[in-house]
């Protein structure tokens, strides 16, 4: 009961928080200077022509109806049509959607791996050797841009050793580079967390006594600490669904990989608003869906926790 | 008098014991990673102030007889496709990024921390305006919104930062309402109220000095992230415009030489990821130090 109201509250919010960032992005696109039908055609458009354009998308009406006429839309599921190419943009939007989670699945997943052992082994090791290497490590993969690391791995696996392709989509092939200089940005934040909580939990007074049970090492820390430091991640990995649909605008780039993220970038700079409007929608909705999602799971795993 | 209660509660660092605190500097200056980053960050501060005379040439003069050259005695990194010194871009690079990374988290940090100072010590109505409009811009995933503001406002170097530092104020404004919020509540802004000091004496002289710790560690990190901004929305394009030596800029134009002359991308990527580097050290010793739990956190 309690569990349906709080789904609820939330699902409000999130429908005002969508209003206004789909409504900041209509004014910025609104807003941003030159004559948008110029840059609709190839050509100069005449005066007519011009006229017949404006018709056709409705530039000529004021700011409110148009996107009211957006939100008329989104109610049945038509985000219009692209003012580039005329293709419906539902179709498009979705296309460039499932390739983006093809690709962040994959690195969420490794970085959740490769990261949770890393911080697990850098808190056993506290202060030592172990674990200022790797704290040094991860510092260096938060520091390194993503293109960087993208066009190191390019030059290493595609040019000298020509195991994978340098860009495009399909096959696993196309995927492993992508993935791994997404997931390479991750990593450290996920080990750095893992580390931070796996710390905390260490000094609590129950692995004191697990310990003092005489329980091996391995069973207090996998067993009794490794629970409890795994609750917060829960959150941090929500939240890195954010970092990822970020992290992905460069990475696709640098691949030439089409997903959502060179979509919305090429979208704005051809200033064709109806596929920037569809890719804000659902990425921000999808970033703070996900995060209502984890929230109640949170409340679900923790029974400590209280969702209000 | 009750400031100076208040500023011996701050060096304590909240618990009391300041032969923990020494021991905590003590350890920091061990810290190789601190050390570091201070030498990297003092590194560049000195290349930016006399970028003129170490810079060997001009960084945007090109001379096409030298094009895509491997390190020579003349050009100690090589040089560009079109003839330019590498490492006298490097070193104006390094230059506009420290400067970047520095004026956006002025301009946003500033901004964020007076709403923040707000948020958290005047009434709910104030709080409620400001914490929605900070909710919404952190709803928008990771660099669309930077993106999106470039993108209208066009791609060029003010409104790039300007773009950063609207991305930063809202992270700013979070932090120090939530600074305030568990400042506000402690015994010695009790004492100055009892006193009958004025609301803005208490949230200048008493609360906002007791916010500064979180401030700082989190303004080292943003340097860092608003420098690999920039760098990135140059990569893309949109950021400084050629022929500025700006690193992601440099990045995003050279990349199509990377398998012809690999000093054109690495010089660069070194660039960008050594001076991030430097901030990220210090941020990461920082919050070693003043951290009250430090030691038990990253």
């Amino acid at each position: 009961m309690q569990l349906a109201q709080y789904v609820l509250k939330r699902l409000g919010a999130m429908v005002l928080l969508l209003l206004g960032i789909t409504f900041i992005v209509f004014c910025l696109m609104y807003l941003a200077p030159g004559d948008v039908t110029l840059m609709l055609v190839p050509n100069v458009p005449s005066h007519e022509q011009a006229e017949i354009l404006r018709k056709q998308f409705a530039l000529d009406q004021p700011l409110l109806v148009r996107y009211g006429r957006f939100l008329a839309g989104v109610l049945h599921g038509d985000l219009g049509i692209s003012w580039i190419d005329r293709r419906p943009v539902v179709p498009q939007v979705l296309d460039a959607l499932s390739y983006t989670l093809r690709l962040a699945s994959v690195s969420l997943l490794l970085s959740i791996a490769v990261g949770l052992i890393a911080g697990i082994v850098s808190a056993v090791r506290h202060r030592s050797l172990v674990d200022e290497t790797i704290m040094t490590v991860c510092l260096l993969g938060i520091s390194a841009p993503v293109f960087v690391t993208g066009l190191l791995l390019i030059y290493l696996f595609s040019y000298r050793l020509g195991w994978f392709p340098t860009s495009g989509a399909g096959s696993w092939r196309h995927l492993v580079l992508p993935a791994v200089t997404l997931a390479s940005f991750l990593v450290a934040y996920n080990a750095r967390m893992m580390r931070s909580c796996m710390l905390e939990v260490l000094g609590q007074e129950y692995v004191r006594t697990a310990r003092a049970k005489g329980l091996k090492e391995v069973v207090v820390v996998g067993r009794h600490a490794l629970r409890n430091a795994l609750l917060p991640m829960v959150t941090v990995v929500g939240l890195q669904v954010g970092l990822l649909l970020g992290g992905s605008v460069i990475t696709e780039t640098v691949f030439a990989y089409p997903g959502i993220g060179q979509l919305v970038v090429s979208a704005i700079a051809a200033r064709d608003t109806p596929v920037v409007q569809g890719c804000v929608l659902l990425t921000a909705g999808g970033f703070i869906l996900v995060n209502l999602i984890v929230d109640i799971l949170y409340g679900g795993i923790d029974p400590r926790v209280r969702l209000t | 008098m009750w400031q100076g209660v208040s500023s011996r509660e701050r060096t304590d660092g909240g618990n009391g014991r300041p032969t923990g605190q020494w021991r905590r500097l003590k350890w920091l200056l061990r810290s190789p990673r601190a050390a570091v980053g201070v030498a990297i960050l003092a590194g560049a501060i000195v290349m930016s102030l006399g970028a003129g005379s170490f810079a060997p040439h001009d960084p945007v003069k090109a001379s096409l007889q030298h094009r895509l050259e491997p390190p020579s005695s003349e050009f100690p990194l090589g040089t560009d496709w079109i003839g330019r010194c590498l490492l006298s871009r490097l070193i104006y690079g390094m230059r506009l990024t420290l400067f970047v990374g520095l004026v956006t988290v002025a301009l946003g940090g500033g901004v964020g921390v007076a709403l923040g100072l707000l948020a958290g010590f005047y009434g709910p109505r104030i709080e409620m305006v400001i914490m929605r409009a900070t909710d919404l811009l952190l709803a928008f995933p990771y660099f669309l919104l930077t993106i999106v503001l470039v993108a209208v406002l066009g791609a060029n170097l003010t409104n790039a930062v300007i773009a950063i530092a609207v991305w930063t104020a809202p992270h700013y404004i979070r932090l120090v309402r939530a600074a305030v919020l568990s400042v506000k509540a402690r015994e010695f802004v009790e004492a100055a109220r009892a006193l009958g000091r004025a609301d803005h004496g208490i949230l200048l002289r008493h609360v906002f000095p007791n916010c500064l710790p979180p401030i700082l560690v989190q303004s080292s990190t943003f340097c860092a992230q608003n420098m690999l901004m920039l760098a990135s929305l140059s990569f893309l394009g949109l950021g400084a415009q050629p022929p500025s030596p700006e690193l992601g800029a440099m990045l995003g134009a050279g990349r199509t030489y990377l398998r012809a002359a690999p000093q054109v991308v690495a010089v660069p990527a070194v660039g960008i990821l050594v001076g991030v580097l430097g901030f990220n050290f210090l941020g990461d010793a920082l919050r070693d130090l003043l951290d009250p739990r430090a030691g038990t956190r990253v």
